[in-house]
């Protein structure tokens, strides 16, 4: 039997290869999508209720609710397992067939953007009403208010939840196994099947895992930094 | 010149502005007094559209809004041009600095080059006595000199009008002069400007009209001479309430 030590050793660049080719960029691929979802959802939910606006609210409250109530697996398993077999006449005849990579990257987006949606609506709703009253008041549009005072700082207000739903996502992905895709967790998976060394195996991916959100951690507060200048620091 | 012409506004079954008609003159000072909450805040904030009086007249100049009908966004966009508004809790941009708070009108809404609007900006904000402070943040300021960058903020836009509303109210007294000397020194230079505030002596030195507003109603409508000399009952006795106040505030100072 091979000595633990080794079995670090040889495993590690495979797991770490597996997370630079899949967890890594589904994580940030779905992560980027997801936050452009969530800023219109939030914006949507928060718009006054009139004429069309009516319609897309309804579908952004139905898409919070949805992606909130459901398990991501499930979700995951609808999109890649589910979706081929629905066959609609004219339109898709033979299914919905996504590959494992376009299946993942859809769901962990629209898994992610409903959370962070309400995470950026809630954000928008703590800047004081002031501020848009200020704004008006230099003859701003409502669009001109949005861009330039009340995002900018709900993006410093939403920084920490948000670095919260990243790195739960960097986590999530770990669930992309289940639909054939070789990240880490799969890879890890595949090495004790063949070493019988699941705790070896399971210990080390959750390390790996580990270390990957540190870094995350640290970028949070970098940001968070960065983005809190202009706040005076707390008595 | 400004008109308001039987305008009303209710806050669910408050009334806040009952029938009220009055003139704001150009290149003068009007000082709206009152008890607090009588609706000299919601007068002043339907001048700029911030509140929307359900009906009644405005003309601004040669335009008029009837409140009752819907208004367009370009109506209300050019109206909050022409009048600049100061609030009480300064309301500046927490995340730009100092210069900055006051280029943003011009270069977004007028769309100045930034180089023409930071040097208009820079005159300002000398002119409040600020210039030093131009690359601060608004947290690093006192209110006192958070407010003078508003007044600079709302001056930048070159309006018609300037709005106050209380400006002077969440300062402390000595932070609250240097205040009141910019807004003087607007005043002798003939800007228009619509002023409400609790502050007496301030009003009886800088109005050239003053509106008494109680319960949504102008009570009072004409010169500070004949408010202050021969007023009402009702005046009298909120002047004298308004004395005590000022002479327990010289007792804690």
């Amino acid at each position: 039997m091979d000595s633990i030590w080794h079995i670090i050793v040889t495993s590690t660049p495979q797991i770490a290869a597996a997370g630079l080719k899949y967890t890594i960029p589904i994580a940030i691929i779905s992560f980027a999508l997801g936050l452009i979802l969530a800023v219109l959802t939030a914006l949507v939910k928060l718009s006054p209720r009139h004429g069309w606006f009516s319609i897309l609210k309804a579908i952004a409250y139905f898409y919070v609710w949805l992606f909130r109530s459901t398990p991501l697996l499930v979700q995951l398993f609808i999109v890649y397992f589910g979706l081929p077999y629905l066959k609609v006449q004219g339109l898709f005849p033979n299914g919905i067939q996504l590959d494992p990579w376009t299946a993942g990257i859809m769901t962990f987006s629209l898994n992610t953007g409903a959370y962070c949606a309400e995470t950026i609506r809630a954000s928008i709703l703590s800047i004081p009403q002031g501020q848009w009253e200020a704004a008006y008041s230099i003859g701003m549009t409502k669009t001109q208010v949005l861009k330039r005072i009340i995002l900018p700082q709900a993006a410093r207000v939403s920084l920490p939840p948000l670095s919260n739903s990243f790195i739960g996502l960097v986590k999530d992905t770990s669930l992309a196994a289940s639909i054939t895709i070789i990240e880490m967790f799969e890879v890890s998976q595949q090495i004790a099947a063949q070493n019988y060394q699941p705790l070896v195996m399971y210990s080390l991916v959750a390390a790996l895992y580990a270390i990957l959100c540190t870094i995350l951690s640290w970028l949070q507060g970098y940001l968070e930094k960065r983005t809190s200048r202009y706040i005076r620091p707390a008595n | 010149m400004i008109k308001f012409e039987h305008v009303n506004k209710t806050f669910g079954d408050h009334p806040a502005l009952v029938d009220i008609t009055t003139e704001f003159q150009a290149h003068q000072t009007t000082v709206i007094v009152g008890p607090s909450g009588s609706g000299k805040s919601t007068l002043l904030r339907s001048l700029n559209l911030l509140e929307r009086p359900e009906n009644g007249q405005y003309h601004f100049n040669d335009t008029t809004i009837d409140f009752a009908q819907p208004l367009n966004n370009k109506t209300i966009l050019n109206l909050r041009r022409k009048t600049g508004m100061v609030f009480q809790g300064y309301n500046l941009f927490p995340h730009l600095t100092v210069v900055k708070n006051v280029m943003e009108g011009p270069v977004q809404v007028l769309k100045q080059s930034p180089a023409d609007a930071k040097a208009n900006a820079l005159t300002l904000l000398d002119k409040v006595g600020l210039a030093d402070k131009a690359d601060a943040y608004p947290s690093q300021l006192s209110g006192g000199q958070q407010q003078r960058v508003a007044i600079a903020r709302s001056l930048a836009m070159n309006p018609e009008y300037i709005l106050l509303d209380e400006p002077t109210s969440a300062l402390d007294p000595e932070l609250e002069a240097g205040v009141l000397r910019v807004l003087l020194e607007l005043a002798q230079e003939k800007d228009s400007m619509i002023i409400v505030t609790h502050n007496l002596e301030f009003a009886r030195a800088v109005a050239d009209k003053i509106l008494f507003v109680e319960d949504g109603k102008i009570l009072f409508d004409g010169t500070p001479a004949a408010f202050f000399k021969q007023p009402t009952q009702r005046i009298a006795d909120f002047l004298a309430a308004m004395t005590f106040t000022a002479i327990s505030d010289k007792a804690t100072d």
